[in-house]
């Protein structure tokens, strides 16, 4: 039997575009066209001000460690604990989970609010996934 | 809505609690509910309003043979059974029914038929949640407690005493699950299950349910038990993903539910004999207390290392024993209401002397949602 795989997502027509992006290494994001608002998760209309006049965009990569949690038990499928679950807060304001690559997973190694920029992972042909690790310099 | 027009009148948990394997989930609903209906000296034809959470209205109407005139099926995590005392409160009220009948149990240990929880992979949680590794509420609930702790000023020790305190309550109360007492230095010892929280800051696992009977104030003077009249009441919801909470330093959904129950109360923070604040993880009174505007965030830790939660202390929270000590089925909201009733008619195994007014907060998914109720023993 193979090893169960980590979950994975499977896109709505709403958010084809973010998978669509992490496959050609992009992080994308949308921006509100009327209010500027930016937002995430995606969605084709904006959660501030109720524009469907929205526009993705290309996102610099880059946030910091915002929370997390280093799981032990139990594990989800495809993960071998201990292993963080974090959420990162992107420099263009949304929040985003995630996991944190090229890291130990210690509470020492892992400091709130310290740099990190994106890292993609390919799960298969149709999904990449957006991780994080701690940004260089 | 009018404060103190509806009552409590029946109010029980399930004849067993804790690993009940003989028993259904649907059964344990039904074993709660009739001890309910015996409490309240009531008959189930009776009932004309039926509540409930998971199940649907229609599953417990049907299976305790009863016809109903309003129902609710507000599920929205362990709060839900707040909801609906809100909701039914207001539907006596409106004359849309007279007698309604909450229920919630769980045979969340024994798993007997229990539908196991998913999150299909094309809804936002399973996009953009499940692929990094949650696994369960122990691996999402405490995601926000490291930035809770930080922003705040709060330690691990100070949030270890909660289990501490609580584990003090339970032992007072002979149906809790834990009752052997436990040191700071126990709890930070224990088993690690998402780094920082530990085996004994998360909740039990167990089998069990309750039941509460609502109806209109006037109405509950012919009952036998001592009536537990609705005050003030609250609720909201933020977001089913953890990690889309507007901040982590506050529970936006404690913060609407909490002081909308206290400004329909009419009552201040004072005021409160009694406390319960849902507890399926150990960070969760600390949210709860700075939430509803007992005091800044900052000084929750050390109120709780101080002491002034524990038995004889100024301000007793969760007298049962809480999620961590006396019973967590998946849904706790109901057990917390059930001890609030307790302490109101004043028959709780750990009884608050001259406790006049209790105030029961609960929580939902992972901070998804939110409801406080506030209950008097004086009209």
């Amino acid at each position: 039997m193979a090893e169960p795989a980590r979950a994975k997502p499977k896109p709505t027509p709403e958010t084809q575009h973010f998978w669509d992006g992490t496959q050609a290494g992009e992080l994308r994001l949308q921006r509100c066209d009327a209010c500027a608002n930016v937002y995430f998760p995606p969605r084709p209309f904006c959660p501030a001000c109720a524009s469907r006049k929205v526009s993705v965009f290309k996102a610099s990569g880059k946030g910091k460690l915002y929370s997390y949690v280093i799981n032990h038990r139990p594990a989800a499928p495809g993960f071998t604990p201990p292993y963080a679950i974090a959420v990162v807060e992107l420099d263009e304001g949304p929040r985003m989970m995630s996991n944190i690559v090229d890291c130990p997973q210690t509470p020492e190694a892992l400091e709130l609010d310290m740099k990190l920029e994106v890292a993609f992972e390919k799960l298969d042909d149709k999904i990449t996934l957006p991780l994080f690790r701690p940004a260089k310099g | 809505m009018r404060k103190n027009q509806v009552a409590v009148v029946g109010a029980a948990e399930t004849t067993e609690l804790g690993v009940v394997p003989n028993t259904s989930q649907i059964q344990l609903h039904a074993d709660a509910a009739l001890n309910a209906i015996a409490d309240a000296g009531l008959k189930l034809s009776d009932i004309d309003g039926v509540a409930t959470a998971v199940e649907t209205p229609q599953q417990i109407a049907h299976y305790l043979g009863i016809t109903p005139t309003w129902v609710d099926g507000t599920s929205v995590g362990g709060c839900s059974f707040m909801l609906h005392v809100r909701h039914a409160a207001a539907a006596i009220e409106a004359g849309l029914c007279k007698t309604v009948l909450i229920t919630h149990a769980e045979s969340g240990k024994s798993m007997i038929g229990k539908q196991p929880r998913s999150t299909p992979p094309d809804s936002l949680n399973g996009q953009f949640e499940s692929p990094f590794g949650v696994f369960g509420p122990p691996s999402m609930f405490p995601i926000p407690v490291l930035r809770y702790m930080k922003t705040h000023g709060i330690t691990h020790e100070q949030i270890a005493m909660v289990a501490v305190v609580q584990r003090e309550w339970a032992a007072r109360n002979p149906r809790a699950t834990m009752k052997a007492p436990i040191t700071v230095e126990d709890v930070l010892n224990s088993r690690m299950i998402a780094y920082p929280f530990r085996i004994l800051q998360c909740c039990l696992v167990t089998d069990g349910g309750g039941a509460l009977i609502l109806t209109s104030a006037d109405r509950a003077k012919d009952f036998p038990t001592k009536p537990v009249y609705i005050l003030g009441t609250g609720e909201s919801v933020e977001t089913p993903m953890v990690s889309q909470m507007q901040s982590f330093d506050s529970s936006r959904a404690f913060k609407i539910a909490g002081p909308l129950a206290f400004k329909e109360a009419g009552i201040t923070h004072k005021d409160v004999d009694h406390l319960m604040i849902y507890d399926a993880f150990a960070h969760l009174p600390l949210y709860g207390l700075g939430d509803l505007g007992f005091m800044p965030h900052e000084e929750t830790g050390k109120f709780i290392a101080d002491g002034n939660t524990r038995p004889g202390g100024k301000l007793p929270l969760n007298t049962n024993g809480g999620g961590l000590s006396y019973m967590h089925s998946g849904m706790y909201g109901m057990y917390a209401l059930q001890e609030s009733v307790r302490q109101m008619r004043g028959i709780a195994p750990a009884q608050v002397p001259n406790a006049k007014i209790s105030v029961c907060h609960g929580v939902g998914g992972m901070f998804a949602a939110s409801g406080t109720i506030i209950f008097t023993n004086e009209r």
